[in-house]
């Protein structure tokens, strides 16, 4: 950004703007926490998956299944197919837990919580008194909400730090809490479906995860229950050459809903560091899922260095009938992305909807897409795909549409368009179509094409700059998933469209 | 790299069947060839790029046995004006072909231009099939370089007066063929080439086609209806400034056919068409494989491929553009569609995008599904029996591809073609 510090201001422009200016130019999140931290000691072995379920207090069931996984991961190669590159990772030079000291003891009121975690929170723009619950602080739930409620479980390197509203959402049935208090609290729960979506030995990156994950976010709907408010989770990494293994369990019982938010951030450092996650779903019978991320990991800086590398497993397996999932993604950050987020339509007339925006810039790397694999009947899928590629970026879109020949009378619909801004960038598409009866119908669709002149050419004339202009039809080319998403994250992910491609233009 | 021990222990074993011919000015080409199998092993069942094709039998030692098939129907092509070139089982035969003489064009076996040291075709063979070899690998086709004994080389330099029919029997239940045609088609001629029939039980197929700027190159081929036969062809094109290549492909029929079209635009303002239908019924498996490669400015690529399938048969796609840094103003298209008639049948599809340049406009689409209930009532409802109607709708569906036959006369030879078929087996 030395070109906008140098900027001069011209007549007319107050300094505000400016500013205004250089702040969405660069990655506002990119700042880091100065707290003492608590670490396991570098590297992976059977030791530190030890050391990291007994921090975490587990039963011995749960070590066992640990370290079986710890022993799987030694047999499996990295994968290499999807269309990334970056320098090999060194899995023994990292630390796999890292947790603030002050977290030793859960702070039981406001004074006890480290102010370092509260500022932190505060700073990433998450309501004080939503970040008062997040530092644990009993007796805030009766403080009135403003707007619409949602209930938040907040992730620092490897522990939650805390889980908002849980004793209302306690008074519906919901359990809403980190995945190491469920592993505590609901063995039999965590022993049914953990892993049950995404096995210990699915790939190299979810066996990993399976080994040494930290901390996470475990739900459980009811049967039959509509959650009275929103969940999420915020993750978010600090530490520096530490990889943040968190994972993600939600079952919808019978006849339940549940909207889920996932936000993510982490500093500006010039080292790559690893995020591989694995989020497991299950929904039952007429129950359904919205699962929405608005992924902005720090992606690097202008030069390509530093950034996330994020290698995450995202499955939700649709058992009974009639129930539905819908996946709504927006990626604009983490320097290499290896993501894809797929539903398994095993119930009859079980749905599923991805709906996903990849903006890649700078030297971002992202290979992403989905897969729907259809096996029960009258099953319907949908995936609304839109990459976005600047700079020296390269976003490809990789899906898989599988008709077994059991879902009889079953539908798919993929629209997957790329956009490309700037001549040094690339778009992919590599899309796997399977049909094995006559009754489905497959459709696929593709378009690569660049901002339109003539759209851009009509903004400036009416007066907007060409930054703006190109912001206003990329936010329009997206508008298929940008609808898809709840209201809190609409606004959000319109702006980081924007932010994400900022200097890509000229 | 030392190759995984299956697919080691496989090339050697289909290499120790092999002699390369005494190869003159071929030579040199032959053995980089070889080098790059033993580099490359041949495909195995974990193999991405043979992801829905096995080709255990393709590559085995011993070709597996084909019964010989006899057809009472007219033979493809037969009233057409064409110079013939017929080859048996993989070889030559000069008692069944034309006079290799005709205007604007020279034609030479590969066999006559292994024993002279200087010929056009040195520079070009083995040439395309090698820079085929990336970024996805063929070691099929660098096999057939090594080791094809016998082909045909094609200078156009002219505007023949009539096609070149290159015609393929099958005579031997236990035939293991391989052909390797070279064609040069010079700056501003034009030619017609013609393929079809069974040519053996298996038969491996390499044809390398470069056509200078301005030169016009059709290409109409039908892959023969006896059932039991294995084919894997290869077919790589390099076109020039303004150059234009236009292919159909016909398959009814067969056991295994894979088809693989390479297409490379060099020039700027070429066109490049690539289209196929196919027909299968039984334990048919057919795929065919693309890869077209902008490399210029304002160039036109156009894939169009049509499957029709029943009674458990395999249709694969694998299609993808790849548009180069540079190659601006690029316009791609691609579709691959299956019309599935029951529910014993699969449709199998890759298309892909790769993208480098950003002033293009490229597109794909991809659809499966069953005959369109609506529209078969609709056709019954006007007195149409079941089985026509289900003809006519199988029939609109393929033309799309069939229209990509410039040449009515050809068109119509294709489409008897795909009506004798559906007469037969819907």
């Amino acid at each position: 950004m030395a070109a906008l510090d140098q900027t001069q201001v011209k007549e007319g422009v107050d300094q505000e703007t400016v500013d205004a200016v250089r702040e969405v130019g660069t990655y506002k999140y990119g700042w880091d926490t100065d707290i003492e931290m608590e670490y396991a000691p570098k590297g992976v072995n059977p030791d530190i998956v030890r050391l990291i379920s007994e921090k975490n207090e587990e039963p011995e069931w749960m070590t066992e299944w640990r370290l079986a996984a710890f022993e799987r991961w030694t047999q499996i190669e990295e994968p290499n197919w999807a269309m990334v590159h970056y320098p090999k990772i060194d899995f023994q030079d990292q630390y796999y837990y890292a947790r603030p000291k002050s977290m030793e003891e859960k702070p039981k009121s406001l004074d006890e919580v480290d102010p370092k975690l509260l500022a932190t929170y505060e700073k990433l723009g998450i309501p004080l008194k939503e970040q008062m619950i997040l530092a644990g602080v009993e007796g805030a739930e009766d403080m009135p909400a403003e707007g619409r409620k949602v209930a938040v479980d907040a992730v620092f390197d490897s522990v939650s730090v805390g889980t908002t509203f849980q004793d209302e959402l306690a008074k519906h049935g919901v359990i809403f809490c980190s995945i190491s208090e469920a592993i505590r609290e609901h063995p039999e729960l965590v022993k049914k479906y953990l892993g049950s979506v995404v096995p210990v030995s699915d790939n190299f990156y979810a066996t990993l995860n399976s080994a040494v994950f930290s901390d996470g976010s475990f739900v459980y709907i009811p049967p039959g229950v509509r959650c009275p408010m929103e969940l999420s989770t915020y993750f978010r990494i600090n530490a520096e050459n530490t990889g943040q293994f968190e994972r993600t369990l939600i079952i919808a019982d019978k006849g339940s809903y549940v909207s889920y938010l996932e936000g993510c951030t982490a500093p500006r450092r010039d080292t790559a560091q690893l995020h591989a996650a694995v989020v497991e779903i299950i929904i039952e019978e007429d129950a359904e899922v919205k699962y929405s991320t608005v992924q902005n990991w720090f992606p690097g800086d202008e030069e390509g260095k530093g950034g996330i590398y994020n290698f995450v497993t995202k499955r939700a397996d649709c058992r009974g009938d009639r129930s539905k999932v819908m996946w709504t993604q927006v990626e604009t950050g983490s320097a290499v992305t290896w993501k894809y987020p797929s539903c398994i339509l095993r119930g009859d007339e079980s749905q599923g909807e991805f709906y996903s925006i990849a903006i890649t810039n700078n030297y971002q790397q992202a290979d992403t897409g989905t897969k729907m694999v259809h096996l029960g009947k009258n099953t319907k899928s949908r995936i609304v795909s839109k990459g976005i590629s600047a700079g020296k970026a390269q976003n490809t879109y990789r899906g898989l549409v599988s008709m077994h020949p059991k879902a009889k009378d079953s539908r798919n619909y993929t629209q997957c368009d790329s956009l490309l801004i700037g001549d040094k960038c690339g778009a992919h598409t590599v899309p796997y179509i399977e049909v094995r009866n006559n009754s489905s119908r497959v459709e696929h669709e593709a378009t690569t094409s660049k901002v339109d002149d003539d759209q851009l050419f009509y903004c400036r004339q009416r007066g907007m700059d060409e930054e703006e202009a190109v912001a206003l039809v990329v936010n329009g080319f997206c508008k298929d998933v940008l609808q898809a998403l709840p209201m809190e994250f609409a606004m959000e992910a319109q702006q980081l469209v924007a932010i994400s491609l900022e200097g890509s233009v000229g | 790299m030392a190759l995984p021990e299956v697919k080691q222990t496989a090339t050697e074993a289909r290499l120790a069947t092999l002699t390369m011919p005494d190869a003159g000015c071929t030579r040199a080409a032959r053995e980089d060839a070889l080098a790059r199998v033993l580099e490359m092993g041949l495909p195995g069942r974990r193999d991405e790029y043979w992801k829905y094709t096995r080709p255990d039998t393709l590559i085995s030692p011993e070709a597996p046995r084909a019964a010989l098939f006899n057809s009472d129907e007219p033979l493809l092509f037969g009233n057409l004006d064409r110079l013939k070139i017929v080859f048996i089982d993989g070889v030559f035969s000069a008692e069944d072909s034309d006079d290799l003489e005709l205007e604007g064009v020279s034609i030479d076996r590969i066999e006559d231009i292994c024993c002279k040291d200087i010929h056009w075709a040195k520079e070009l063979y083995g040439v395309l099939e090698a820079r085929g070899q990336s970024p996805v690998q063929r070691p099929l086709a660098a096999l057939n370089t090594a080791f094809a004994a016998d082909g045909v080389a094609i200078h156009v330099t002219g505007k023949p007066s009539k096609p070149i029919s290159l015609i393929y029997r099958h005579a031997s239940e236990t035939s293991d063929a391989m052909l390797h045609h070279i064609i040069r088609v010079e700056s501003g001629a034009e030619v017609t080439i013609l393929e079809n029939g069974p040519a053996a039980s298996r038969f491996n197929k390499c044809m390398e086609i470069d056509i200078a700027d301005g030169g016009i190159l059709h290409h109409v081929r039908a892959q023969g209806r006896d059932h039991e036969r294995r084919a894997a062809t290869h077919m790589f094109t390099r076109l020039g400034q303004e150059s234009v290549y236009k292919s159909f492909t016909l398959t009814v029929n067969g056991i295994l056919t894979r088809n693989e079209q390479v297409v490379e635009l060099t020039g700027d303002d070429a066109v490049a068409h690539v289209a196929g239908a196919c027909v299968g019924d039984g334990d048919f498996h057919h795929d065919d494989t693309v890869f077209v490669t902008h490399d210029a400015v304002n160039c036109e690529s156009r894939q169009v491929f049509k499957k029709v399938l029943r009674n458990g048969a395999t249709g694969v796609f694998q299609g993808k553009i790849l548009v180069k840094e540079g190659a601006q103003k690029t316009d791609g298209y691609q579709i691959s569609q299956s019309l599935l008639l029951d529910d014993d049948s699969q449709f199998l599809a890759k298309p892909e995008l790769e993208i480098y340049a950003d002033d293009v406009a490229c597109s794909h689409g991809s659809t499966s599904g069953a005959i369109d209930e609506t529209a078969l009532f609709y056709l019954r409802s006007r007195g149409v029996p079941v089985k026509d109607a289900t003809n006519m709708l199988t029939l609109a569906f393929l033309a799309e591809a069939v229209d990509e036959i410039e040449d009515a006369a050809l068109a119509e030879a294709i489409v008897n073609r795909l009506e004798g078929w559906l007469s037969r087996h819907i």
